[in-house]
């Protein structure tokens, strides 16, 4: 992992173009990525992606330098990479029904 | 360390009485005898169907004569299909002490029970006196699973746990990894750190066979709770469950039942062969706990972000926590906190150190925090496999077990 330990959105492979949420992180809140300072578009929780710099719709999204799926809309820098912007190139995810709608965001 | 020894000459770290029902039809009974019998080594076991399934016969087989096992009751109905005298006697050829109950013939609810009460005292005397040996790490098989995935399960608990694995390879235990529908995404590299070429062609096939199966059904091995802790594909949930197998060369693919031949890493297949018969691979995580012991498992390693609590039936379970707020929040089932090593309070080889000392303190009779709690969740459902083929296992020609 080659970012600072102070930092709360972790790099796990230099050819990754997603991060992930070390911490849980709230709206607004100034972080780092790749040297340039952002406000993060949403609150991400602990365990979560956002990505690393703006993303065209169909982009291989990587993580552990592997590719994890593909983008299915433009995805700006810092912005929660999930259901709603990503989707698998195997099988589909399902999530609970009554609860979909507050997960995808 | 000292295990119970065996006739078959392997070892086990418990000593328990298994009460086996044959058919759902006699669970209630089996339960009640297990839980009047009032004592936590006696544990209850069992298989739901009616309909004969080779399958299932041969997963009651091998749990029946695993080495945490010192005697076994089982309990029948009377008119299910199990074959009820092909179980006792392969457990009586174990050298175990066994009875069997028929509840038709024993005259119903109270009878059988107050007669299989009679019987666990016996087998409870009889298996006490059970001569213990010194035993060594290369003599323990080690499982892994992982369950109620999340985010942090690929940052910390995984790879803290294969470095663990990574350890006990070297010490020359044999180490089991499993849920190939779980892997789906990692078959080139998974293949790659083959033993032999042939190995990895049949690792890359297996995991095809999942993804088939798995589209078949309509659901990747993806639950609802693994998407709202962060992971949103399958693939990105695999590259996180692989990461438990650590870097040690694959020595070899099993199949429920098959006991490793020898130290190493094995990869465990547990996706059925053949056209989908009887539903979803593994219904539940202790589907697949309960084929990791099949194959002979005495601890069992088992990593979770979201916060499992299940714990087993036979072999102990141990808890190792990915994320530091499901620590805080459920901490008395959790045996290791790993979620430090994303707060910049541990290492991952500190953490995987910390597992290895306690897969030692827990074969020497410690009790897990699962174990400690009474968990004893058991499942069991119907399947079908062909035998593994003989580039599975290049390190060995012996198989002690094979699916029929």
């Amino acid at each position: 992992m080659s970012t600072p330990a102070s930092s709360p959105l972790l790099l796990l492979h230099p050819d990754d173009n997603s991060l992930v949420a070390r911490r849980s992180l709230v709206a607004g809140e100034e972080v780092t990525i790749d040297g340039e300072s952002i406000r993060m578009p949403q609150a991400v929780a602990l365990g979560h992606k956002v990505a690393r710099r703006a993303l065209q719709s169909g982009i291989a999204v990587l993580k552990y330098g592997a590719p994890i799926g593909s983008t299915t809309q433009p995805v700006a820098k810092g912005e929660h990479l999930h259901l709603h912007n990503l989707k698998s190139d195997y099988l589909p995810s399902h999530t609970r029904q009554a609860k979909s709608n507050s997960d995808a965001h | 360390m000292q295990g119970y020894l065996r006739s078959d000459g392997r070892k086990g770290i418990r000593n328990i009485v298994a009460v086996a029902y044959l058919v759902e039809c006699a669970h209630h009974v089996s339960r009640l005898i297990v839980q009047k019998a009032g004592t936590d080594d006696v544990h209850l076991i069992g298989f739901p169907g009616c309909y004969p399934n080779a399958y299932s016969l041969q997963m009651m087989k091998q749990l029946c004569t695993h080495p945490n096992v010192g005697a076994v009751l089982l309990v029948s109905l009377g008119c299910e299909g199990f074959n009820r005298e092909a179980l006792q006697s392969a457990i009586a050829a174990s050298g175990r002490p066994v009875e069997l109950l028929v509840i038709q013939q024993a005259g119903g609810t109270l009878k059988t029970l107050h007669a299989g009460l009679a019987a666990v005292k016996r087998m409870r005397e009889m298996i006490a006196n059970t001569p213990m040996v010194p035993m060594r790490l290369n003599e323990l098989v080690v499982g892994t699973i992982c369950g109620g995935s999340d985010g942090t399960s690929g940052l910390t608990a995984n790879p803290a746990v294969g470095r663990c694995f990574d350890e006990l390879v070297k010490a020359g235990t044999a180490c089991i990894f499993e849920e190939t529908g779980e892997l789906i995404g990692c078959e080139r590299i998974m293949a790659d750190r083959a033993i032999t070429p042939e190995l990895g062609v049949e690792i890359d096939s297996c995991v095809k066979k999942a993804a088939d199966y798995y589209r078949i059904m309509g659901y990747g091995s993806f639950a609802p709770g693994n998407a709202e802790g962060g992971l949103t594909t399958l693939e990105e949930k695999s590259m996180g469950a692989y990461s438990k197998s650590g870097s040690s060369t694959i020595s070899g693919l099993l199949k429920p039942g098959d006991v490793p031949p020898t130290g190493g890493l094995y990869l465990l297949d547990v996706v059925p062969d053949g056209e989908p018969r009887f539903g979803f691979p593994n219904i539940s995580d202790n589907a697949e706990i309960v084929e990791l012991i099949a194959c002979g498992s005495h601890v069992i390693l088992f990593t979770t972000g979201r916060g499992s609590v299940v714990g087993s039936a036979i072999s102990p379970v141990i808890k190792v926590c990915a994320n530091p707020e499901t620590y805080r929040r459920m901490e008395d089932d959790m045996d290791v906190d790993a979620g430090r090593i994303l707060e910049g309070r541990a290492t991952l080889d500190e953490v995987g150190s910390e597992i290895l000392a306690l897969v030692s303190a827990v074969a020497a009779g410690e009790r897990s925090k699962s174990e400690a709690l009474g968990h004893q969740e058991f499942i069991l459902t119907y399947k079908q496999f062909e035998p593994i083929g003989p580039a599975c296992l290049p390190a060995s020609v012996r198989i002690p077990a094979q699916i029929a």
